[in-house]
C-alpha cells in the first residue's frame, strides 16, 4: 500500500528539512529498502503473528495502539447494533400489526415518512443534531469523551437511529407480506391467540431479510464509528484512523484497514451462519 | 425515453415527493451556478469584530472564527460541494460500469473472478474505503473524490453486472453474436442502450450519496482543505464552536441534508416512473382478523340443534362487492355435503365466512347462523375461539403454503392441543405423532421433527388434515383439498377424508369445482353460481336428473369413459356475472339455452322439487318432471 503513495512517504513524514541520512535510516528501520515481495511476505507474516509494525509518527507499536483502542470502538458499534436490533424488530412487527390491511393510514404515513427521513440522514449529521439538542441546549448528556454510562447514550443513539429506521421499515414490510400468507390463515384457523400468531408464526418468517440487511448495516455501523468517534472525541480506532491518515502514518492506516476489513468480513460471515441456523430452508447447513 | 415512460415521468414529478425533489434539485443547480458569482465577496468579507457570533439580523446563520458570514458561505459552498459530488459519482460510474459488464462480455473463469470481486467489495462500507483510498491518494479534495469514486464503484459494477447479464441472456444479443458483431460494438450498440435508464437513476442517487460521503470526509479534515471550503469543512469548523454558537454548525448540516436528500429523492422519483408509477403496494394484505358482526335486528337468532344451519348468508366487501348472496345451508351430524361451482362462484368465501376466516374487510351477515348449537356471533372472542378451535377443522386448498415453513410439523400440530386442551409440550407432541399416524403418515416419530419443506405435497395435506384432528372436530371444512395435488394422491386424500369423518363421527363440507370429486364423497350437493345456491340435490340425482340447466352443464362437462372422443369436451359458453353485478333476473340467464324473458326479469326462488331437491329455475329440466310427478 505504501508504495502506491506518490512521492516519498518517509520524507513526507519526517518533513522536508530532515537530513537524507535520517530518511535512509528510517527507511531501513521500516524495511522499505528491501525488495517489494520480501516486504509483503514479511508484513503478512508479522500480521499473522500479531505484529502490525511501528507507527511512523509516534514510534509506538501499532499492535499496542489497536489493543488499547479497539475495545472502545467495538463496544460502541456492538451496543449500537444490539440497540438497533432490539428496538427495530419489535417496532417493525408492531407497526405491521397496527397497519395491516390498510388500517391506520395516518400512522402508516407518519411512520414511513419519519423512518425514511431518519434512514436518509447520515450518522454524523444526526450526531451534530443530538449534541446540539441534548448536550448543548438541555445539557442532559456529556458532549464528548468516554466516561460512564451517560457518555454512551449520544454516540450510540447517533449510530443506531438510522439503522433502526431502515430495519424497522424492512421488518414492517416483511411483516405485512407474511401476515398475508396462507399459513397465517392456517394459524388463525387453529384459533391461536393473537400473540402466538404474531410471535411464533409471523416473526420467524420475517427474519431472513431482516438479518441480511442487519449484516449490511453492521458494516455501515463500523464505518459510522469513524465519524461519530471524531465528533464525540471517543478514544477508539476511528479517531486513530483519522489522525493517522492526516499525518500520513501509513503503518497505522494499513493496520486499521486490515482490522476494519476483517471485522466487516466477519460480520457478513456471522450473518450467513445465523441465516443458516434460523432459516430451515437454507442449504448452507444442509450437509 | 419512450412515450409512455415520459408521461409516467411527468406524473411522478407531479406527486408531492416529485415536486419537492425537483424544486430542491433545481435550487441546488441554480445556487451552484450563480452562488459563487453573486456572493463570493460577501462570503469572504472578514469582520473580526463580529467573529464567532450566533444568529443575528446581519448574519442569520452566525459568523465563523474570522467573522465571515456563514449564510453566504453556505450558499457559495454549494458549487464546490455539488461539483465534487458529481465528479465522484461519474468517476465511480466510469470505473464500475465497465467492470460490471466484464462477466457478461467475457464469461468463464475471468467473469466469475470479477463477479466474486464485486460481491466482496460491495460488502465494504463506502466511507472506510474512501478514507483508505484518500490516505493513499493524498489528503485533499482530489484524494477525497478519488476515494469516494472508487468506494462507490462496486455498486455501479453490481448494477451493470445484473443488467448486462440479463441483457446477455436475451435473444437479440444472441442473434447479434451469431452475426459476428464485435465485442466493443456489442457493448455500445446492444448492451448500453438497454441499461441506460437504470444507470442514470443510479448516478443521480450516487451523487446524493457522494455528497454525504464528501461532507463526511471534509468533516474529518480528510477532504477539502483550507482556504477552500465545502459544507463538510464548514460543519467541522462549526462543531468546534457548538457550545458557544450552535447555529453555525446547524447551517451547513441542514445544507448537506437537503442537498443529499434532493438528489436521492429525485433518483427515486425517476426510478418509480421507470418502474411504472405505482411501485409495490404493501398495504393491502389478504387476510386479517375480522370478527363476525353481531346478529342484526329482526334476525332469528335462535340456535338450531345439529352441526351447521345458516340462512341468508351474505358476504360483502367495502366497495360494493357482494360475492355471496343469501346462501342457506344445513349440515346434519355425520353428513358429508359438497359445494360445487366455477371459480368465483363464492363457494370458498361461503366456507370461510362459516369458519370466521374471511379476508380483510369481508363482512358476513346472516338471518340465522347456528354452529354446533350456538350462534358464534353472540359468543365472546374467547368462547368462540374455544368452540371453533376444538370442533371445527379446516383443510386448505394448497398444502404447500398452508403450513408455516419456519416451524416443525410437530410444533404446528402440537400447539393446537397446547392452546385448547392445556396439554404439555411433550403430551402435545405425543398426540401429534398419533394423529400423523392416523392419517397414514409413515415414520411419524421422525416426521414431527421435520419441516414442511421436507414433506411431499400429499404428505403435507395429510399433515394439515391431522392438524384438524388434533381437537375433536365435529365439522371439517375442506376447501378444494385435492386441487393442488396429482390424481393418484387425490384419491388417497379423498379416501382419508371419508375415513376420518366416518371414524370420528364428524360432518364435512367438501368444496370443489370438480363434480366428479364431490360425487365420490358426498351424499348431498349444493351447486353455487354467482354467489347463490342454484340447486341442492342428492348426489344420485346429480347424474340422473338435475333440474337446473347450470348443474346439467357442469355434469356434462365432466368427461367419462363413454364420452365421444371425436367431439370437443363440453363447456359452458359465456362468463359468470361478477360480485359487483347487480342485474335483476337469473344470473345464469345470459348463458342458458332455456332462458326466457321472465328469466332476465325475475330472479327465480330456490323452490323444493322433492323433500331433498330444491332448484332455483323458472324452466327446470325434463328429467325432473319424471321424479316430481
Amino acid at each position: 500500500m505504501i508504495h502506491l503513495v506518490p512521492g516519498d512517504p518517509v520524507r513526507a513524514a519526517l518533513g522536508p528539512t530532515a537530513p537524507a541520512s535520517l530518511v535512509a535510516e528510517r527507511k531501513a528501520a521500516l524495511g522499505l529498502d528491501e525488495p517489494l515481495v520480501t516486504q509483503y511476505v514479511d508484513y503478512v507474516r508479522n500480521v499473522l503473528h500479531g505484529d502490525f509494525g511501528t507507527s511512523m509518527t509516534t514510534g509506538e507499536s501499532v499492535t499496542d495502539v489497536i489493543k488499547v483502542r479497539a475495545p472502545a470502538t467495538f463496544k460502541l458499534a456492538g451496543i449500537a447494533f444490539l440497540v438497533a436490533i432490539f428496538v427495530a424488530v419489535p417496532l417493525g412487527v408492531l407497526m405491521a400489526a397496527l397497519t395491516r390491511d390498510s388500517r391506520r393510514r395516518g400512522l402508516e404515513l407518519g411512520f414511513t415518512a419519519t423512518a425514511g427521513g431518519l434512514a436518509a440522514i447520515p450518522s454524523f449529521l444526526l450526531a451534530v443534531g443530538l449534541v446540539y439538542l441534548f448536550a448543548v441546549t438541555f445539557q442532559i448528556f456529556p458532549v464528548a469523551g468516554r466516561a460512564g454510562v451517560s457518555s454512551y447514550v449520544l454516540p450510540v443513539a447517533a449510530l443506531a437511529l438510522a439503522p433502526i429506521a431502515a430495519l424497522a421499515r424492512i421488518v414492517r414490510v416483511e411483516g405485512l407480506r407474511v401476515l398475508g400468507q396462507d399459513y397465517i390463515r392456517t394459524a388463525r384457523g387453529k384459533r391461536l391467540p393473537a400473540r402466538i400468531v404474531y410471535v411464533r408464526h409471523a416473526l420467524p418468517n420475517t427474519l431472513t431479510p431482516t438479518l441480511t440487511l442487519a449484516g449490511l448495516l453492521l458494516g455501515g455501523l463500523v464505518a459510522g464509528t469513524v465519524l461519530v468517534e471524531n465528533i464525540f472525541a471517543w478514544p477508539g480506532l476511528g479517531t486513530s484512523l483519522v489522525q493517522a491518515v492526516a499525518q500520513k502514518d501509513f503503518p497505522t492506516v494499513q493496520a486499521l484497514a486490515v482490522v476494519f476489513g476483517t471485522v466487516v468480513l466477519l460480520a457478513n460471515f456471522a450473518v450467513d451462519i445465523a441465516l443458516g441456523v434460523i432459516d430451515p430452508r437454507s442449504t448452507i447447513l444442509e450437509s | 425515453m419512450s412515450e409512455p415512460s415520459t408521461s409516467r415521468l411527468r406524473f411522478a414529478l407531479r406527486t408531492p415527493v416529485g415536486i419537492a425533489a425537483s424544486v430542491g434539485l433545481a435550487a441546488i443547480v441554480v445556487l451552484a451556478i450563480v452562488g459563487p458569482v453573486l456572493w463570493s465577496d460577501d462570503a469572504a468579507r472578514l469582520d473580526i469584530l463580529a467573529a464567532a457570533q450566533g444568529a443575528s439580523r446581519a448574519h442569520p446563520l452566525g459568523t465563523d472564527a474570522l467573522g465571515r458570514d456563514i449564510f453566504y458561505r453556505v450558499l457559495v459552498a454549494t458549487r464546490l460541494s455539488v461539483t465534487l459530488a458529481l465528479i465522484s459519482a461519474c468517476f465511480g460510474a466510469a470505473i464500475g460500469i465497465p467492470l460490471g459488464a466484464i462477466p457478461a462480455l467475457v464469461g468463464g473463469r475471468v467473469g466469475k473472478l470479477v463477479t466474486g470481486f464485486i460481491n466482496l467489495s460491495v460488502a465494504f462500507p463506502t466511507l472506510l474505503v474512501a478514507i483508505f483510498v484518500a490516505a493513499v491518494a493524498g489528503v485533499g479534495a482530489r484524494g477525497a473524490v478519488a476515494g469516494i469514486g472508487i468506494a462507490i464503484a462496486p455498486y455501479f459494477a453490481r448494477l451493470s453486472q445484473t443488467l448486462s447479464s440479463s441483457v446477455a441472456g436475451s435473444d437479440y444479443l444472441a442473434a447479434a453474436r451469431m452475426l459476428g458483431v464485435r465485442r466493443a460494438r456489442l457493448l455500445r450498440r446492444h448492451i448500453l442502450p438497454n441499461v441506460a435508464e437504470p444507470l442514470l437513476i443510479t448516478v443521480t442517487i450516487a451523487v446524493g450519496d457522494s455528497l454525504l460521503a464528501l461532507a463526511g470526509l471534509s468533516f474529518l479534515g480528510l477532504g477539502v482543505q483550507a482556504p477552500q471550503y465545502d459544507w463538510g469543512r464548514m460543519l467541522s469548523e462549526g462543531l468546534s464552536q457548538i457550545y458557544v454558537t450552535p447555529v453555525v454548525a446547524l447551517g451547513p448540516a441542514v445544507a448537506i441534508t437537503l442537498g443529499a436528500l434532493s438528489f436521492v429523492l429525485f433518483g427515486e422519483v425517476l426510478a418509480k416512473a421507470a418502474a411504472g408509477g405505482g411501485g409495490v403496494r404493501w398495504t393491502r394484505s389478504d387476510l386479517s382478523f375480522v370478527s363476525l358482526p353481531p346478529a342484526g335486528d329482526g334476525a332469528d337468532a335462535r340456535p338450531v340443534p345439529g352441526v351447521l344451519s345458516v340462512e341468508g348468508l351474505t358476504v360483502s366487501f367495502p366497495g360494493g362487492a357482494v360475492p355471496v348472496r343469501g346462501v342457506t345451508l344445513e349440515v346434519a351430524p355425520g353428513e358429508i355435503v359438497g359445494i360445487v361451482g366455477e371459480s368465483g362462484s363464492g363457494k370458498t368465501l361461503t366456507a370461510m365466512a362459516i369458519a370466521d376466516l374471511l379476508p380483510a374487510g369481508g363482512r358476513m351477515t346472516a338471518n340465522r347462523f347456528s354452529l354446533f348449537g350456538e350462534d358464534p356471533r353472540t359468543l365472546s372472542d374467547g368462547q368462540r375461539r374455544r368452540l371453533l378451535g376444538r370442533s371445527l377443522a379446516v383443510v386448505y386448498q394448497d398444502p404447500m403454503s398452508a403450513l408455516n415453513p419456519a416451524l416443525r410439523v410437530g410444533r404446528q400440530l402440537g400447539e393446537v392441543a397446547e392452546v385448547h386442551d392445556g396439554l404439555s409440550k411433550a403430551q402435545a407432541r405425543q398426540r401429534a405423532t398419533e394423529r400423523l399416524r392416523s392419517v397414514r403418515i409413515g415414520n411419524a416419530e421422525a416426521r414431527v421433527r421435520q419441516y414442511p419443506h421436507e414433506l411431499s405435497g400429499g404428505m403435507r395435506q395429510r399433515a394439515v388434515i391431522a392438524m384438524g384432528l388434533m381437537g375433536e372436530p365435529k365439522l371439517i371444512i375442506a376447501d378444494e383439498p385435492t386441487t393442488a395435488l396429482d390424481v393418484t394422491v387425490e384419491q388417497q386424500i379423498l379416501r382419508l377424508l371419508r375415513d376420518v369423518t366416518a371414524s370420528g363421527g364428524a360432518s364435512a363440507i367438501l368444496i370443489s369445482h370438480d363434480v366428479a370429486v364431490v360425487s365420490q364423497l358426498c351424499s348431498r350437493v349444493f351447486v353455487m353460481y354467482a354467489g347463490r345456491i342454484v340447486e341442492e340435490l342428492d348426489v344420485a340425482k346429480l347424474v340422473s336428473g338435475p333440474a337446473h340447466p347450470y348443474t346439467a352443464a357442469l355434469v356434462a362437462s365432466v368427461p367419462t369413459m363413454r364420452s365421444d372422443r371425436t367431439r370437443p369436451l363440453a363447456s359452458i359458453p359465456g362468463r359468470a356475472p361478477g360480485p359487483y353485478d347487480d342485474e335483476p333476473g337469473c344470473p345464469f340467464a345470459a348463458r342458458c339455452p332455456r332462458a326466457s324473458e321472465r328469466c332476465r326479469r325475475e330472479m327465480p326462488p330456490l323452490e323444493p322439487h322433492s323433500p331433498t331437491h330444491r332448484a332455483a329455475c323458472w324452466h327446470p329440466l325434463d328429467g325432473l318432471e319424471d321424479v316430481a310427478v
